[in-house]
């Protein structure tokens, strides 16, 4: 070592030395590159097949397609729900830097309620991140301006257009239309989630629940290439969404707005339908409510407006109300007593005011004090007689009458396409024994005569049994949905009518009386629905009925003349028309009416007037 | 080509002092890097110029480095390096902080970083330090040199630019081993540090950095946080197969899942847009350029220029391979750019001037006759 320090740099030495180690770098260079491009080998060629994978996974999203759903008409073409654009205020909690300032900076330009912030920040929580929760519905055309003109100052806020169910018509045909509303979280556990992917609403009620499937459609899908943020950059492929069938109902929208204004304020129900073939012309049931309120979600407070109200708008009377049909059920019973050979059309009773069982004190009265004196089954029915048809009831029996009753749909849901109704009540021995184990009482026999006591029907039962009485026995279904319209195939195709019970009469004769004394009822001098018959265009069978009001609610703060309005009597009619060849039967309840042919036959007669003769009739 | 020495026949390119062979190749590379940068960039023409622009100005550097014979250098070296060395210190005390690390000197708007001049200083000093001594180095003369790249390298570190000071520390290392130290000590050092690296692991480490370490490992673990960048890196490279997707083409780049597209992960793109094929034709210009630089070293006619001239090649490779080794996590992810591809940095500077130094070397030979 001393001697080589000693030593001068030996140039020669050094510069092989430097080769040698040149050699090595040079060795190390191409082992570097050599593990880079063994690498790179290894990336792209044995993992390229696992790296297309993620790298379209990366890019590639499948997004739902909406369907639109279908339009909903009346029978004569006139839009009753429909799709409309409308603009919500969306924000995007991941983009938004801070959400209070952000909120109160909206509430500035625009208005939002205290709701609208609870539930937006009620939706925030469920949502993730970078998905818009909605704060506000129906912009104005000035609120998107205001938004758009700030939105500079509103990172994270978008206005989005979409498609809103929207009900022309209103509260008119609330009960029978229903409405969709946001899908909530069972109504999401029920639904097929693939075919609900991209759907906002879900019907509710009426017939945007019962046909939901057909106005609803199938989901399309299209595959979309996203950026790193998730913007959706352009369509791969589409699959278009098959939107809803179109509905028409049989209801007509201008009859259904007749009726509505013929019972002029006063709560109640009425139902008209075709006879032979059980379609739905008008199904009314007052007050009613405005269903473009549910489609965003109602708010609190509109909310117990309504369900709070003591006249019940939200009530579907028409479906779900269920009150004694009194008197309307004297001509069946009647029929009941000639086809089972009871009586006679010729046979003939007394009445003397009341009557009473053998062995008994109890007196049933009739609603003549004095009594219809001598008088047979005609008679009975014109004049509206308890007292023969107490007698009738007894001779009969519970068993007969609730039989032959049930055979026109009473105590049976009547299987309705909207369904949600109500099965009514139709009393008999076995029931009483079963629900309320207790034995039949004859005396029970005599109120079920006259329509009273346990009894009781929906106005959609009763009007179709009316239909029913009509038809000569044949019992429809009732269909508020007259036909389905393909979008694809336009021109709507019909559905078929049901038929649930074929002919419950055996001698057409009997029949023929019974409607013989009905269109008596209504243009005989001793009618009890006489006070309609002046300047009727044609023939109308009709009967009028009186139901006692049970069990309301007597609230202390009420004046003294609004509980004896509402302790009165409800008022009823059935009817149908032309008497001879029978188009339209109706039936109609007026809550707290009163007198059936004072009250209730008016509201019939302008309904009958309008489907028959049009609507330009006095 | 590659080993044929200039003769008359370029003596165009000798006098104004330029390798034709080197010339070409990196010239080759920069053509490369602005194909990849447009497709990177999205087509930015504005970025296409301003790298342009960078480029014009670090060939110039060359040029003009090229000019300054090995001689001059040599005398230049300790200044050059005392002044890098203040001015490394004077970053730590006043140096303005960008992107949370402290790197710039602010001379009345014009901003300079120390840490680029000392990627030259401290091969150039080493060699220096050599370049009156016998070879091979004898050991208290490695330690002294070990000291001269150890301490800039730790100022750096600390600023803290992981990516610059291990390429400072390993120019500096090359040179050592140009210098002949022994493999025995060589070997001696790798064996302390595995253990020392275990104990750094245990005791040295803050739980942020172990986590860094575990990220690289298994980039999986955290693949919405660091590991993001690997993860989508790999999908890049390994989705462009074989022949690549085409040139603008790359779904990875052009819809921004791939971060640092453009500059430290520009290779990911070029790899999924050209494939493999693109890439190993891109790694053999890169082998070319550090083997001409080798070359280059061997012809050196002086301790200094010969050990200066593999010093840079070898740093050079040092670059390409940390870059690409972190883009298909090989290497954890640290910052140091694809040489020349790359979008900007004053690092191309440097780094051409570099070049600059191995042409001078290469083209101020006295022509002797053996």
């Amino acid at each position: 070592m001393k001697q080589r320090r000693a030593l001068l740099k030996d140039p020669l030495r050094e510069r092989y030395l430097f080769n040698r180690r040149a050699i090595a770098a040079a060795v190390l260079t191409l082992l570097l590159i050599a593990i880079l491009g063994s690498r790179m080998a290894y990336l792209q060629v044995m993992r390229h097949a696992h790296f297309t994978t993620l790298s379209t996974n990366n890019r590639v999203a499948l997004q739902p397609l909406a369907p639109t759903r279908g339009l909903i008409y009346d029978r004569n073409g006139v839009l009753l729900a429909q799709n409309i654009p409308t603009f919500s205020l969306e924000l995007v909690q991941e983009r938004v830097e801070d959400l209070d300032a952000t909120l109160a900076l909206i509430a500035e330009l625009i208005e939002v309620s205290e709701e609208d912030i609870e539930r937006f920040r009620h939706d925030l929580k469920r949502q993730r991140r970078f998905e818009a929760v909605p704060l506000r519905f129906r912009l104005t055309d000035r609120e998107v301006a205001l938004i758009a003109v700030n939105s500079h100052r509103l990172p994270g806020v978008e206005i989005n257009s979409s498609l809103t169910r929207h009900y022309p018509q209103g509260a008119l045909t609330a009960h029978s239309v229903g409405y969709v509303g946001r899908i909530n979280v069972r109504e999401l556990k029920e639904l097929d989630p693939s075919n609900y992917a991209a759907t906002t609403y879900v019907g509710k009620v009426g017939v945007e629940r019962s046909h939901e499937a057909q106005l609803h459609g199938s989901v399309g899908y299209q595959q979309v290439e996203t950026n790193a943020r998730g913007r959706v950059l352009r369509v791969l492929e589409r699959t278009p969404p098959t939107p809803g069938q179109n509905l028409y109902l049989n209801i007509d929208a201008e009859l259904q707005r007749t009726a509505e204004q013929a019972f002029n304020g006063e709560r109640g129900s009425l139902v008209a339908i075709e006879p032979q073939t059980g379609a739905v012309l008008s199904l009314v049931s007052v007050p009613s409510f405005d269903p473009n309120l549910f489609v965003n979600g109602i708010d609190l407070k509109t909310y117990q407006t309504l369900s709070d109200s003591r006249d019940q708008p939200l009530f579907n009377r028409a479906l779900r109300g269920q009150y004694p049909p009194g008197s309307t059920t004297k001509p069946l019973l009647g029929l009941a007593g000639l086809e089972l050979n009871q009586i006679t059309a010729n046979d003939s009773l007394f009445c003397r005011g009341w009557f009473s069982l053998e062995g008994d004190d109890h007196r049933y009265r009739d609603w003549k004090k004095r009594g219809h004196g001598s008088i047979n089954l005609t008679g009975a029915i014109v004049e509206s007689c308890d007292v023969f048809f107490y007698d009738l009831a007894l001779n009969l029996g519970i068993d007969n009458i609730s039989s032959y009753l049930g055979q026109f749909g009473f105590g049976r849901k009547t299987n309705i396409d909207i369904g949600s109704e109500a099965s009514g009540l139709l009393p008999s021995r076995e029931w009483k024994r079963r629900v309320r184990r207790e034995p039949w009482f004859p005396g029970e026999t005599l109120i079920t005569g006259i329509g009273q006591g346990f009894f009781l029907s929906t106005p959609l039962q009763l009007a179709n049994a009316t239909a029913a009485l009509a038809a000569g026995g044949k019992l429809m279904q009732p269909r508020v949905v007259g036909a389905t319209e393909d979008p694809a195939t336009p021109g709507p195709v019909p559905t078929a009518a049901v038929t649930l019970e074929e002919a419950a009469i055996r001698y057409p004769a009997n029949w023929r009386r019974i409607i013989q004394a009905m269109v008596k009822v209504v243009h005989d001098s001793h009618g009890t629905a006489r006070g309609i018959s002046s300047g009727l265009q044609y023939k109308m069978a009709g009967k009028t009925g009186t139901a006692q009001v049970f069990g309301i609610k007597q609230d202390e703060e009420y004046v003294a003349e609004d509980i004896a309005k509402r302790l009165r009597d409800h008022a009823l009619f059935i009817a149908f028309a032309p008497a001879d060849e029978p188009k339209i039967a109706v039936a109609l309840i007026v809550e707290n009416g009163g007198s059936g042919g004072a009250v209730a036959a008016p509201i019939a007669r302008k309904v009958i007037d309008h489907y028959l003769l049009g609507a330009n009739q006095p | 080509m590659l080993l044929s020495d200039a003769s008359t026949s370029h003596s165009l390119f000798r006098r104004i002092h330029l390798d034709p062979p080197l010339l070409a190749a990196l010239l080759l590379l920069a053509g490369v890097g602005l194909v990849i940068l447009f497709s990177a960039s999205g087509g930015s023409e504005a970025q296409i110029w301003r790298q342009l622009t960078r480029l014009g100005i670090s060939f110039g550097v060359m040029l003009l480095l090229a000019q300054v014979s090995p001689d001059t250098l040599l005398r230049w070296t300790h200044w050059i390096f005392g002044f890098g060395l203040i001015m490394l210190i004077a970053v730590l005390i006043v140096g303005d902080v960008g992107k949370g690390a402290q790197r710039w000197l602010a001379f009345g708007g014009i901003r300079f970083q120390p840490s680029e001049l000392m990627k030259l200083a401290v091969p150039m000093m080493v060699a220096w330090y050599f370049a009156e001594k016998s070879l091979p180095a004898q050991t208290r003369h490695s330690l002294v040199a070990l000291a001269i790249v150890v301490v800039p390298t730790l100022l750096i570190a600390k600023q803290p630019d992981l990516g610059t000071a291990v390429l400072i520390a390993s120019s500096g290392l090359f040179i050592l081993l140009f210098a002949g130290l022994s493999w025995r000590l060589v070997g001696f050092a790798t064996l302390l540090a595995l253990p020392l690296g275990w104990l750094l692991w245990q005791f040295g480490m803050h739980d942020y950095q172990r986590r860094r370490v575990l990220t690289f490992l298994n980039p999986e673990s955290d693949p919405l946080g660091s590991g993001y960048h690997i993860i989508q890196s790999k999908i890049a490279i390994g989705s462009g197969g074989l022949y690549g997707k085409g040139w603008l083409n790359g779904t990875q780049s052009h819809l921004e899942f791939l971060p640092e597209r453009h500059t430290d992960f520009i290779f990911a793109v070029f790899s999924e847009e050209f494939g493999l094929m693109g890439v190993l034709l891109l790694l053999a210009i890169y082998l070319l350029i550090v083997l001409r630089g080798l070359y280059i070293a061997s012809q050196a006619q002086d301790t200094f220029s010969r050990l200066l001239a593999g010093g840079l090649s070898m740093t050079f490779m040092v670059y390409v391979f940390v870059n690409i080794g972190m883009v298909t996590g090989l290497l954890p992810v640290v910052g140091v750019p694809l040489p020349l591809v790359s979008y900007g940095g004053s690092s191309m500077v440097t780094l051409m001037a570099a070049f600059g130094i191995l042409m001078s070397i290469h083209t101020h030979r006295k022509l002797l006759k053996n």
